[in-house]
C-alpha cells in the first residue's frame, strides 16, 4: 500500500463527483428531506418520530451510501479504467481505501446535515449525546460504503448491483429491531440479525436516543461496526483481481 | 534478448480456444503489427502479454520476466480497444491522476498533450471529446512514464488521415528510442508501417513476416488480397 496512491485516487474520485453536481447534491440533502418527510408524516404523534426518526439517522445514510459506493465502482469495473489501473504499479487497497476515503467523508457531511437538520427544526430530542450519534450514524454510513464496494465485486453489470440492495440491505433493515424488537423475534431470526451489523449500530443509537450516557455495550457495538466496515473493505480489495480466467 | 518472447502459449477462454500454440520473439527497438480480422485473438494476446488474461499452456516472456509479473507494472503502457478513460474528469486530470499512479513527471503531461494535439482539449470533460480525441487521451496514458514497452489495441481507429500518420511517426520516434511497439490492427494497409508483422487467424498464427515478404510470397501489391491469398493457402493445406 501506498499514502500517495491512496489519496491520489481520493483526489481523483473527489475530482469526478464535484463534476457531477446532481449527485452531490442527491448525497447530501435526501437524508434530511427523508427525515422531514418523516416529521409530517408523524406530526400527531411525535414519539413515533422520535424513536423512529433516530434509527432513520442510521438506516437512511447506510442505504444510500451502499448504493453510490457499489454503482461507483462497478462504473470503474465495466469502464475498463479498472484493468487500465490494475496493470500499473498501484495496491488494490490503495483503491478500495481511495473511494472510502471519499464516500466516507460525504457520509459524515450528509449525516451531519441530517442531524443539524432533525435536530434544531424537526425537534428530534436526543437524550444523550448528540456528537455520539453523529459518531454512530457516520460510522453506520461507512458500514454502507464498505458493503458497497464489496458487493460490486458480485456484479457484473449495473443490473445487478442494484439487486444486491433488496438481497442484502432490507434484511438488515427488517432484523434490525427497528419493525419487532430484536427480543420478541423467533430464536432463528434473533441468531441472524446478530450476524448483520445494521444491528449494532441501530441498538448503540437506541441506547442514545433514551439514555444520558452510554455503557460498555454501546462501545462494544462501535467497535463492531467498525470492524465489520474495516472487513469488507479488505473483502473488497481481494475479489478486485489482477488477471482473468 | 528479446523484449517480448512468446512460445507455444494457449488461452481459453470458457469453451473457446482463443489463441492455440502462438509462437513468436519481439526484438526490442521495433514496432510490430498484429494483424488479423476481429475475433482472431488479437485482444486476448495483448491481454496477456500486459498480464491480465490468465493462460494455460506455454511461456510468455517480456523483457525476461513472465508475463504478469509485479516489477513489469512500471515498464509497459497499455492502450485497451475502447478508450479506458475516466469520462467524468478532464484530459489533464486523467493524465494527473495516472501520473501520480506511475510516478511520471508533472511536465511530461504537458509535453503529451502537446504531442498528441490535445492542448486546447485539456480543460474539457473527457466525456465530451471526439471519437479519435479519447482514443488519443487513452494513448496519452499509456505514454506516461516512458514505459520501454507499447501494447497499442487498434490506436489508429477513428483517427481521420493526417493524425493517423502522426501516430504512426510517433510509434517510429518511440522504435527509435529503443521501445517495443506492438500494434494491432484490422486494416492491413497499416502494416507497411510496422518492421514485422504477426497476422493471426482464429487464435492461429498464419505468419511472421514483413509487408514486403507478405507482397512477394503471396504475388499481390495490395495488403487485403495478400492477406486474403495467404488465409486461403493455410486453408488448402
Amino acid at each position: 500500500m501506498s499514502i500517495r496512491r491512496t489519496f491520489a485516487t481520493a483526489a481523483r474520485v473527489g475530482k469526478q463527483l464535484s463534476h457531477d453536481h446532481r449527485t452531490m447534491g442527491l448525497i447530501l440533502f435526501v437524508p434530511s428531506l427523508l427525515m422531514t418527510l418523516m416529521y409530517f408524516l408523524f406530526e400527531n404523534n411525535h414519539q413515533t418520530f422520535n424513536a423512529i426518526g433516530g434509527t432513520m439517522l442510521a438506516v437512511f445514510p447506510f442505504v444510500i451510501m451502499f448504493l453510490v459506493a457499489s454503482i461507483a465502482t462497478l462504473r470503474e469495473r465495466t469502464g475498463g479504467t479498472l484493468e487500465r489501473l490494475l496493470a500499473l504499479p498501484i495496491s488494490k487497497l490503495d483503491i478500495i481505501f481511495g473511494y472510502a476515503l471519499v464516500f466516507g467523508l460525504l457520509a459524515v457531511l450528509q449525516v451531519s446535515i441530517a442531524l443539524v437538520v432533525s435536530t434544531m427544526w424537526l425537534d428530534l430530542n436526543v437524550v444523550g449525546s448528540v456528537w455520539n450519534l453523529l459518531l454512530v450514524a457516520s460510522i453506520d454510513s461507512i458500514l454502507g460504503v464498505a458493503l458497497g464496494l464489496c458487493v460490486s465485486a458480485f456484479a457484473r453489470s449495473e443490473f445487478q448491483a442494484v439487486q444486491f440492495m433488496p438481497a442484502l440491505v432490507v434484511p438488515q433493515i427488517l432484523l434490525c429491531g427497528l419493525f419487532v424488537p430484536r427480543d420478541k423475534m423467533a430464536d432463528w431470526l434473533h441468531a441472524i440479525s446478530d450476524f448483520l451489523p445494521l444491528t449494532y449500530a441501530v441498538e448503540a443509537i437506541n441506547r442514545i436516543l433514551k439514555f444520558e450516557t452510554v455503557d460498555d455495550v454501546f462501545w462494544r457495538n462501535v467497535a463492531i461496526i467498525i470492524l465489520a466496515a474495516i472487513g469488507l473493505l479488505i473483502l473488497g480489495a481481494l475479489t478486485l483481481r489482477r488477471r482473468t480466467k | 534478448m528479446s523484449a517480448i518472447s512468446i512460445k507455444e502459449l494457449s488461452v481459453t477462454r470458457g469453451k473457446v480456444h482463443a489463441l492455440q500454440s502462438v509462437t513468436f520473439d519481439v526484438k526490442p527497438g521495433t514496432i510490430t503489427g498484429l494483424i488479423g480480422p476481429s475475433g482472431s485473438g488479437k485482444t486476448t494476446l495483448m491481454r496477456t502479454i500486459i498480464g491480465a488474461q490468465a493462460y494455460q499452456h506455454g511461456d510468455v516472456e517480456i523483457l525476461g520476466k513472465p508475463a504478469g509479473s509485479a516489477q513489469l507494472r512500471k515498464k509497459i503502457g497499455y492502450v485497451t480497444q475502447s478508450p479506458a478513460v475516466y469520462r467524468d474528469l478532464t484530459v489533464h486530470q486523467n493524465l494527473q491522476y495516472f501520473a501520480s499512479i506511475i510516478g511520471a513527471k508533472k511536465n511530461q503531461i504537458t509535453s503529451l498533450l502537446e504531442r498528441l494535439d490535445l492542448t486546447r482539449q485539456r480543460r474539457q470533460l473527457a466525456g465530451d471529446l471526439s471519437g479519435g480525441q479519447l482514443a488519443r487521451t487513452s494513448l496519452a496514458i499509456a505514454l506516461l512514464g516512458d514505459p520501454e514497452i507499447l501494447v497499442l489495441d487498434e490506436p489508429t481507429v477513428g483517427q481521420d488521415p493526417i493524425l493517423r500518420d502522426e501516430l504512426w511517426k510517433l510509434f517510429h520516434e518511440l522504435a527509435q528510442q529503443g521501445k517495443t511497439v506492438l500494434v494491432s490492427s484490422h486494416i492491413m494497409n497499416e502494416a507497411v508501417h510496422c518492421h514485422r508483422l504477426i497476422m493471426l487467424r482464429d487464435g492461429k498464427l498464419v505468419a511472421n513476416t514483413t509487408a514486403v515478404e507478405l507482397q512477394k510470397r503471396t504475388g499481390s501489391r495490395d495488403l487485403d488480397d495478400a492477406f486474403l491469398a495467404l488465409v486461403r493457402r493455410g486453408v488448402a493445406s
